[in-house]
This record gives structure tokens, C-alpha cells and sequence, in this order.
């Protein structure tokens, strides 16, 4: 008999505390697996947020710092300036990174730190029980847009990865989803792809993860799948923002 | 020691920073500190650390956090409305006790103030300054020199108790220039640290958290953080005492205010008054016990703040009433004259007599 699935050695031995039906588990999942694949968990040192996945250092397998709101990418600096040769990368939500966070994010990214972001979106904020998110789509329901986020009133949401892809600093940036197995293949490539840029010493990489919220959604799991697919992917469209790897082969033909 | 050098505090701090074994420094600019970011950023990459200018007082201390995190000595600096903005950090860095050193060259508040010397940042300094329970060591020094030899030794205090270590100096003490010298450092052999974060080679994962979700726990963590406190007020209590033997009333004041006070004690001796000064140095842990039994032979004190009243707070919780506490300061950038805290000397003087005559 062969063994064909089993934990990634970059994962603990611990039920994770996410909610029925969410995407966080595949995430971290994916991480754990490119950080085997790449053979990093020995020198890795992830950087947890302040939301639902604050609990990260608990699930991974490896040295964590747990970082104040949306300062993970400031923490992940000092840190890699104190031991450039180690393998740094935070793992944010999007009220993390794009509205407390947005100015650490936006510097890394400008500086190129040498550091990969995990920036998992649902589009909500979840450790909070469903607030209004910086991405949070417009007509979407939360608690604080109970009649759906009208943009003449709560803006509009923001795009980060695209924002981030105009800085020079950024090597590699995706967008991906994790709402089906074809998809989260694609997201785990992704993360492959984007730690290996550190590694490389290529810059600033992240790959954002479009993922759901079952339960401050008020839907199904599987309809919040859907709901992905459906809401969540024509403001946020899927692919490779930046790559300057891809920039380079372009060159070189 | 080495030989003499005319020196700016602010680039005396910086060098001392670097010769008491700092490599990382994160900033953000603010007067009147600015030179000591500007002296790292030419120096720290010529001994092999890194200089980091970054966009937030906030993101400079949480870069600190991190650095700190992986066993980096790091340090930053700024000056009272900077060193607002850092205070979440500094509570996280306190609460996963974690040791590196924060400068506060004070200029006047509230608000954005002005960029003039002041000294109305103690409450802030010596109360932790962020939420929650913490407390910082709070060093005070009243000349370059006395800044260099603290500076020099910040990291090995910071690591000794895993906290942070902060040096409130004044925009005077930044701005002006004065004859140093700089020790030989003598540092303790560096100690492995057991809770770095470098990779969990060979051994299982560390972890470097400020969240407790347990009520117990959290409570535990507290009582913890207490006892370390305690201990650090045991040990580390600083002061100078200035003609205080056989002295009525005695002056109260730190930082560069102090000197001012040394003068006025001088020009108050020759005016018959017998007057003393007591100079904290360690802030936090305040001097309680040399001052509470100065307080039993004394008749008076005059504490003299940049301020308008902060530290004169902690003179009266150390004197218990054993003694009457007087106020004198100022605010905006104005340094008290020598003259002005003589006449306030003067005028205590007379109360006391009155007094003793009724």
C-alpha cells in the first residue's frame, strides 16, 4: 500500500479553528505544501495576522511571529534584515493588509523586501462577525452595509494586487481562487512560483487568494463556492498580475 | 577611554548605539532627532548591520518587533508625536518581551506641538505609554556624556530582562554639542537566546505571540511581567544627589532641566538658602526609596519640569506627604533660567519662615 495524501511536514498535528466550510484550511494547506516541496520549512519563519487566521502559529509547523493589525509586512521586514538567508512570508486577510495594513503592504512591495505575502480576500471581515471589508464588493451585504455597499457612501473595493503589480519592488503577483480543485491547483502553483522568487532573491511576491466566508456570508459552504465563481471573480479577475520571470523570457524572445 | 571628541547628542547617541553592539536601525524623520537616523544610515552598513528608513513611525517600530524577533539588537528613535504613533508596537514588544532600545529626543505637545525641547512626554515614558500593563526602562540623562555611557549599556539592560529600554532625552540634549568620550565596551558574553526566531532547525518550532485568549493565562503573563518589573526596581535604580547634606530644600529634576537646577542650588547657596538637588536618572523604576528618606530631613521640595507637572507626581507618591512638594515648569520650548527656579527657591524660602513664625 502507498501513501498518496497525508500532512505536509510544514503543517502541526492540530485540528485548525476555522469554521465549517472555509477556505483558510486549503490555504494553509497549499503554503504547507510549497513550503515541503521547496524544502524551507527548516528555515522559515511565517508572520501571522490579526483576524481569523491569527491562530496560523498554531497550525503551521515552523517559527511564528504573531504581528499587530496589518503590520505583518513590517514584521517580516525586520526580520529578514536581521537573517536575509531565512525564508520569511505573512499570511493576511484583506482588512490585514488592505485597509490597516495598506501602507506596510504597499512599502514591502515598493522596497522589493525579500518576502512573500499570502493575502487570503473573502471579502469580509470574518474574526469580527461580518463587517464591511476594504473588499468587499459593491451591492455586497455585511453587518455594516446591512442594505449592500453602496459606493457613494463606502467606496469602492480595492484592488490590491494590482496596485501592488505597478511597483517595481514586486517580482511575481497573482490572483487566484480557491472555490475548485482546478483553481486551488492553480493557487498552489502560484505559491510554489511565488516563494521561489525569494528564494531567488527576485523581490516582493504575493499571490492573493480569493476564499470564502461561509458562515458571515450566511450561505452554504457550497453556495459560497459558488458565490465566489460568481460575485467575487468579475471584480477581482484571475491570473498573473506580474511575473518579472515572464518579463524576462519576453525580453530574451 | 578614548580621547575627547566635540560631539552633537544626537551623533554621540547614534555612535554610542553602535559601539553598545545595535546593527539594525528602523526610523521614520522627525525633528529634533533627525540626525540620529542620518548618522545610522552612514554608519551601521560599515559594521556589517542595516539602516532602514521606513514609511511609519508605526511600520519602524513593528520592523523592530521583528528584527528584535530574530535576535537582532534594533533600536529606533523619534521624537514625542513619532514616538505616539510608535506606542502600539512598543506595548507588543513589552508584551512578548522582546529587549531593544527606543530614543525620545522630547519636543513640546501636545499635539504637533513645536520642535522645541520639552520634557512633557514622562507620563507616557514611565506608564508604559500604549494599552495594557507594561513598563519601560526609562533612562534620563542630563548631558552627552551621560547619554553615551547609558547608551552604551541600553542593550545589555534591554536583554537582561527581555524589555524595552527607552533614553527620553530633550531637543536641547539632541541639538547641542558638548565634549565626549567613549568607553571601552565592556558587554557580557552574548547569551544564546532561546526564543529567537531563526528556523526551526533540529528542534520544534518557537513561537513569538502577545495573544493569551485564556483568562488564566493572560493573568499569569501578568503577574510575570510584575515580578520582572519588581526586579528591575530592585536593580536598577539610577540618581545623583547635588549638596543635598545638609540641605532645606531640595530641587527635584532630570535631563537637562537638572543642569539648570545644579546652577540654582549654587546661586542659592550663595544667597544663604540651603539647597540641594536630587537628580532621577532612571526614570522608570522612579528612585522612591532615596527620595522618601531625603523627605524625612528636608523641609521642602521644588521639582523643576519642561513640563507642566508630570514627574513632580511621582516625587509626591515617593514622599507620601512626609514633605511639602512644590512645582515649577514650563512648557512650548522654554527652558527654565537659573534665575527664575532661584527666585521660586527664594519664595519657599520666605513661605517657610512665615510659617514657622506663626
Amino acid at each position: 500500500m502507498s501513501v498518496v495524501f497525508k500532512r505536509p511536514k510544514a503543517l502541526s498535528d492540530r485540528p485548525n479553528t476555522y469554521c465549517p466550510g472555509c477556505t483558510h484550511g486549503v490555504a494553509h494547506r497549499l503554503v504547507a505544501e510549497a513550503i515541503d516541496e521547496l524544502d524551507l520549512r527548516e528555515i522559515a519563519i511565517g508572520i501571522a495576522p490579526v483576524g481569523c487566521a491569527v491562530f496560523a502559529y498554531e497550525f503551521f509547523n515552523m517559527d511564528f511571529a504573531q504581528a499587530a493589525h496589518g503590520r505583518a509586512p513590517a514584521v517580516a521586514t525586520g526580520i529578514k534584515r536581521v537573517l536575509p538567508d531565512r525564508f520569511v512570508f505573512t499570511y493576511q486577510g484583506d482588512g490585514d493588509l488592505a485597509a490597516i495594513g495598506t501602507a506596510e503592504v504597499v512599502h514591502a512591495a515598493s522596497r522589493g523586501e525579500q518576502i512573500s505575502v499570502i493575502f487570503v480576500n473573502n471579502a469580509i471581515y470574518g474574526m469580527t462577525s461580518g463587517q464591511m471589508a476594504p473588499t468587499t464588493i459593491v451591492g455586497q451585504k455585511t453587518t455594516t452595509t446591512p442594505l449592500g455597499r453602496d459606493p457613494a457612501r463606502a467606496g469602492y473595493p480595492i484592488r490590491l494586487s494590482e496596485m501592488l503589480a505597478t511597483l517595481p519592488g514586486a517580482a511575481y503577483i497573482a490572483w487566484c481562487s480557491l472555490h475548485n480543485p482546478q483553481q486551488i491547483d492553480r493557487a498552489k502553483n502560484a505559491i510554489v512560483k511565488a516563494f521561489r522568487m525569494q528564494v531567488e532573491g527576485r523581490g516582493f511576491s504575493m499571490v492573493e487568494l480569493l476564499s470564502n466566508c461561509p458562515t458571515n456570508w450566511g450561505m452554504s459552504p457550497a453556495e459560497s463556492l459558488k458565490w465566489i465563481e460568481e460575485h467575487m471573480i468579475p471584480t477581482f479577475p484571475l491570473g498573473v498580475v506580474k511575473d518579472v520571470t515572464a518579463e524576462e523570457v519576453k525580453a530574451g524572445a | 577611554m578614548s580621547e575627547l571628541m566635540l560631539m552633537k547628542g544626537n551623533e554621540a547617541i547614534a555612535e554610542a548605539a553602535i559601539r553598545g553592539g545595535c546593527r539594525f536601525f528602523f526610523g521614520y524623520p522627525i525633528t529634533p532627532q533627525n540626525e540620529i537616523p542620518e548618522y545610522m544610515a552612514r554608519w551601521l552598513p560599515e559594521v556589517g548591520g542595516a539602516f532602514l528608513q521606513a514609511e511609519s513611525e508605526v511600520a519602524a517600530i513593528n520592523m523592530v518587533y521583528g528584527a528584535a524577533a530574530a535576535g537582532g539588537r534594533a533600536m529606533t528613535s523619534s521624537s514625542s508625536p513619532g514616538i505616539s504613533l510608535k506606542q502600539e508596537g512598543i506595548s507588543y514588544i513589552a508584551a512578548a518581551e522582546l529587549p531593544c532600545v527606543i530614543v525620545n529626543i522630547m519636543r513640546g505637545g501636545p499635539g504637533l506641538g513645536s520642535i522645541q525641547p520639552a520634557q512633557s512626554d514622562y507620563f507616557q515614558a514611565t506608564r508604559g505609554g500604549g494599552h495594557g500593563d507594561y513598563r519601560l526602562i526609562v533612562l534620563g540623562p542630563a548631558s552627552i556624556q551621560e547619554a553615551v555611557d547609558l547608551m552604551m549599556g541600553a542593550f545589555d539592560l534591554a536583554e537582561k530582562y527581555r524589555n524595552p529600554v527607552m533614553l527620553l532625552g530633550d531637543g536641547v540634549l539632541g541639538q547641542m554639542m558638548e565634549p565626549v568620550s567613549f568607553p571601552e565596551y565592556r558587554g557580557p558574553a552574548p547569551a544564546g537566546k532561546s526564543w529567537v526566531l531563526d528556523g526551526a532547525k533540529g528542534r520544534p518550532p518557537r513561537v513569538v505571540n502577545t495573544l493569551l485568549m485564556d483568562a488564566e493565562d493572560l493573568f499569569r503573563h501578568n503577574l510575570a511581567l510584575q515580578a520582572k518589573y519588581r526586579e528591575i526596581s530592585k536593580n536598577e535604580v539610577r540618581w545623583e544627589e547635588y549638596r543635598t547634606g545638609d540641605a532645606d530644600v531640595v530641587l527635584v529634576a532630570y535631563g537637562i532641566t537638572a543642569r539648570v537646577c545644579k546652577s540654582a542650588v549654587d546661586m542659592a547657596r550663595q544667597s544663604h538658602i540651603k539647597a540641594g538637588l536630587f537628580r532621577p536618572v532612571s526614570l522608570y523604576p522612579f528612585p522612591i526609596k532615596p527620595l522618601k528618606e531625603l523627605a524625612a530631613r528636608v523641609k521642602g521640595f521644588l521639582v523643576v519640569e519642561m513640563s507642566m507637572g508630570q514627574m513632580v507626581e511621582d516625587v509626591r507618591l515617593a514622599v507620601e506627604g512626609a514633605s511639602r512638594v512644590h512645582f515649577y515648569g514650563t512648557a512650548g520650548g522654554i527652558i527654565p533660567a537659573s534665575k527664575s527656579v532661584l527666585q521660586e527657591l527664594q519664595a519657599i524660602a520666605l513661605r517657610s519662615e512665615g510659617g514657622a513664625a506663626q
